[in-house]
């Protein structure tokens, strides 16, 4: 479809007289008429409106990054920032003008997140490991506390300020306040009832209603008694009595240790990301570290998951495979039936045969999903007048159950391409075969099919590359069940490589974004291969 | 398929033709040659439409399960359409449509300024863009979607804007295989463009922008209208993403809705999926009618749709 001759006529004039006549040539020759003119053209407005809207988004997510200390937006944002502003500001780089916003696009959402998930690959990032170390030990400190032993009971009031809940309580005779974000401190000119505050300027008091209402937010909010977390925060159960807690495991950041106060038990931190006593309890949450390759090896020695492993690779080679031969030869057999001009109404037979490819897939995959229902689908229950084929519960009927309606979905892109390559086969080819004396099946094989292959064929690889990692069917059609038996991730027998990733990191069994991330390295390299094969076919390479 | 283009006079094969005689004996052999060609297409086409027409009926059932849809046809109303409104497909609807338009819109203006500047400008770096690009666009953005997920989250406290369960936050995902995908079908259209066209008007004093918007926009519009549709098309119908950015069912688009809706064992709202589902297929079955002469004519090779 391209034309590289086109592009390489004139590879130098073109860059100087793109940018040169335009800008340049035109500035030195009358330079306030030329000024004028782009400061107040109606496209530059445009651009500086534009420009100065992407700036002030970006200072806006600087600041807002350094609040957070998230240093890597910071870096990528101001790196960006100088790229736009450079590629709009200056008059030399016009093509960068044209490429900036898809490529910055492309880098945050594509390149990054490819390399991300080769980094995310090497830890243990997932369920119980989701922040840093210093989040880590400080939700240990907030998650295990218990109430003082003998500590007061404080009749307490619940607060309101702007969307934040409060306590107020009076403590050594005076009204103090406090958020879960601010410690207790003297609450100035609060109006105090006995041992109840009854009003804090500048809070709303919560009355019994509100307080219900809220009760989940009230019970879960724990308001630091003063700066030091080991102080302990104040808590209540019910909205009326609070008691101080205090953290029964103690941080030492030298020895890099947790310790029991009640059990004297010691936690120290080890290199899997948790703090673990020495009799080997752990402490929960733990933290992201790297774990190296065992994502990997885990899905080669684990020997619950490898076996289960190895089957989704055979099954996803075979599905991917399968689906391509099967739509493909029904589709090339369809075409060639219908190849024969004297085949009356060959128009409405095309027409309609056009229609699954035409209907959403993943529309179809849900009806599908309805008809093959084993108690009271369709199929059963009409076509096969109430037999009870389980269609999605038994291993083998399930796969042939994706195949059949990956069949119904893809056939007929595969009939309309063969039908245009078969037209486009010189009948003088096959005539002067079959003069030759070979018999039609001769011709098929010996001429129209090679023939054929060299306009299909990278359609073919482009299919299975599709089908691959078609997750829309597998996990709209059954889920990818059924479940494998004892696996100690939730997989299916029909699940492929993509789905397998998709339940283990974000299925009902938890989330394991490590070990999903490696099995996506391993569809990379998959699809890698498969991409290579249909670049030494096309020679697209060859055409830049 | 063994007795392709026999040649044999046309008349004898066609049914029915007026000498009543050798009837038999021509239909006998008509059978041969055409017959089963017919009998194959019907049984085909029995296979390609049946579930269409199952959808379809059951939309108009009102019992709405699974067993009372069996029946085909067998009752005729719009409840199901009308008891839509009220569970959720509107906002499905629209979200699924806000996406896919300005997904597509994005797509088709970021990748003509990039086929712009590939085609008509010698950078350094282009070889090296371009052979980029090819490398990247092998990897479906969906491989990297727990990455995709954790990039998300991670964006929460910066720009809650793009972080999850946000449909601009989607579209922006949606956008970065803006490039990969369609820049090399319109770099291989924008060189079709003759150059002495932007030639002409650079010598008549025309800007760069303004041979982008009013020299070439206009000329390759039929190709920014197929690019288009078809990121239309991929966008109203992809899932895995979808599925794990947008979380609350306010925010769902159609393809999580429905899906919804198809796996609900419990309450199994079969008619209401039904009528949901033909809705959701209208737009997209006119779409692709509409785009097959490209399709098939392999302009935009190997794109397969799922």
């Amino acid at each position: 479809m391209s034309d590289p001759q086109l592009t390489t006529v004139e590879p130098p004039r073109t860059d100087d007289a793109g940018d040169g006549t335009a800008h340049g040539t035109g500035r030195t020759r009358n330079p306030d008429e030329n000024a004028h003119a782009r400061r107040f053209s109606p496209g530059w407005i445009v651009k500086l409106v534009l420009v100065g809207l992407v700036d002030a988004l970006g200072v806006y997510g600087i600041l807002a990054a350094s609040g957070v200390q998230a240093w890597w937006i910071v870096v990528f944002l101001v790196f960006a920032l100088a790229l736009v502003n450079w590629a709009y500001f200056s008059r030399r780089a016009v093509p960068a003008k044209y490429l900036v916003p898809g490529l910055i696009f492309l880098l945050v959402y594509q390149l990054f997140v490819m390399l991300y998930t080769g980094y995310i690959a090497f830890t243990n990032y997932g369920d119980g490991h989701n922040s840093t170390k210093s989040d880590a030990i400080s939700a240990i400190q907030l998650g295990n506390q218990v109430r003082v032993e003998g500590s007061p009971a404080y009749p307490v009031t619940v607060v309101l300020q702007g969307n934040d809940l409060g306590f107020a309580v009076v403590q050594d005779g005076k009204a103090v306040v406090g958020t879960a974000d601010e410690p207790l401190a003297p609450a100035q000119g609060a109006t105090v009832a006995g041992q109840q505050v009854t009003a804090v300027p500048g809070y709303q008091v919560l009355s019994f209603a509100d307080i219900a209402q809220r009760s989940q937010e009230v019970t879960a909010l724990a308001v630091p008694v003063s700066e030091d977390a080991a102080d302990g925060t104040l808590r209540t159960q019910n909205g009326t009595i609070a008691y101080v807690f205090a953290p029964v495991l103690e941080y030492d950041a030298k020895t890099d240790t947790f310790t029991n106060t009640q059990t004297g038990v010691t936690y120290t931190a080890s290199d899997q990301g948790y703090f673990v006593s020495s009799s080997g309890d752990k402490l929960e949450p733990g933290w992201r570290v790297g774990v190296g390759f065992s994502n990997f090896t885990e899905m080669f020695r684990n020997s619950d998951l490898s076996g289960i492993f190895a089957q989704v690779i055979v099954w996803t080679f075979a599905f991917a495979f399968l689906s391509v031969a099967i739509t493909f030869f029904l589709g090339l057999f369809l075409a060639i039936v219908f190849n024969d001009p004297r085949v009356r109404g060959r128009k409405v037979y095309r027409a309609l045969l056009i229609l699954p490819y035409a209907f959403p897939g993943f529309v179809a995959a849900l009806v599908w999903r309805g008809m093959l229902n084993p108690r009271f689908g369709f199929v059963n229950e009409v076509l096969l007048g109430g037999a009870q084929i389980d269609w999605f519960g038994d291993p083998w009927l399930a796969k042939f159950s994706v195949l059949l309606v990956n069949t119904w979905l893809g056939f007929p892109y595969m009939f309309i391409i063969c039908t245009g390559a078969l037209q486009s086969i010189p009948g003088d080819v096959t005539e002067s075969a079959r003069m030759d004396g070979a018999g039609p099946l001769r011709v098929f094989r010996a001429i129209t099919l090679p023939l054929l292959m060299v306009s299909v064929a990278p359609l073919l690889i482009a299919s299975f590359a599709f089908n691959f990692n078609n997750f829309t069917l597998i996990y709209m059609l059954n889920n990818g069940g059924p479940q494998f038996v004892g696996a100690p991730v939730p997989v299916g027998h029909t699940d492929i490589l993509i789905s397998f990733v998709y339940s283990i990191a974000f299925g009902t069994g938890g989330h394991d974004y490590g070990l999903a991330a490696a099995v996506s390295i391993l569809i990379f390299l998959v699809v890698g291969l498969i991409s290579w094969l249909g670049f030494r076919q096309t020679r697209t390479l060859e055409e830049l | 398929m063994a007795t392709t283009t026999s040649v044999e006079p046309r008349s004898s094969a066609v049914p029915g033709s007026r000498p009543r005689a050798s009837a038999p004996v021509r239909f006998g052999r008509w059978c041969k040659e055409l017959g089963w060609r017919h009998l194959v297409g019907v049984v085909t086409i029995v296979f390609c439409v049946l579930p269409l027409l199952y959808v379809l009926s059951a939309s108009l059932n009102p019992s709405g399960t699974l067993t009372g849809s069996n029946d085909l046809f067998s009752t005729i109303s719009g409840a199901n359409y009308g008891a839509l409104w009220s569970k959720g497909f509107g906002d499905w609807a629209r979200n699924s449509i806000i996406v896919a338009v300005v997904t597509s819109i994005g797509t088709v203006l970021m990748g003509a300024a990039a086929a712009y500047a590939f085609s008509r400008y010698r950078f350094r770096g282009r070889r090296g863009t371009l052979t980029g690009l090819l490398l990247v666009q092998m990897f479906p953005q969906l491989l990297a979607v727990v990455a995709i997920f954790l990039l998300l989250i991670n964006l929460k406290d910066v720009f809650p804007l793009l972080s999850t369960n946000s449909l601009p936050g989607l579209i922006a995902v949606y956008l970065g295989g803006a490039l990969g995908v369609n820049t090399f079908l319109l770099y291989g259209f924008f060189n079709t463009v003759p150059r002495e066209l932007d030639e002409a008007a650079r010598i008549d004093g025309a800007t760069h922008a303004q041979i982008f918007w009013t020299i070439i926009m206009p000329l390759v519009t039929p190709i920014l209208v197929v690019v288009g549709l078809l990121s239309f098309i991929s966008t109203y119908g992809e899932f895995i993403i979808a599925k794990t950015v947008l979380t609350s069912s306010s925010k769902w688009t159609l393809a999580i809705g429905l899906y919804t809706w198809a796996s609900d064992e419990r309450n199994a709202p079969w008619g209401l999926f039904a009528a949901g589902a033909v809705l959701a297929a209208i737009p997209i079955v006119l779409l692709t009618l509409f785009l097959q002469k490209y399709i098939v004519s392999g302009l935009v090779s190997g794109a397969v749709k799922g």
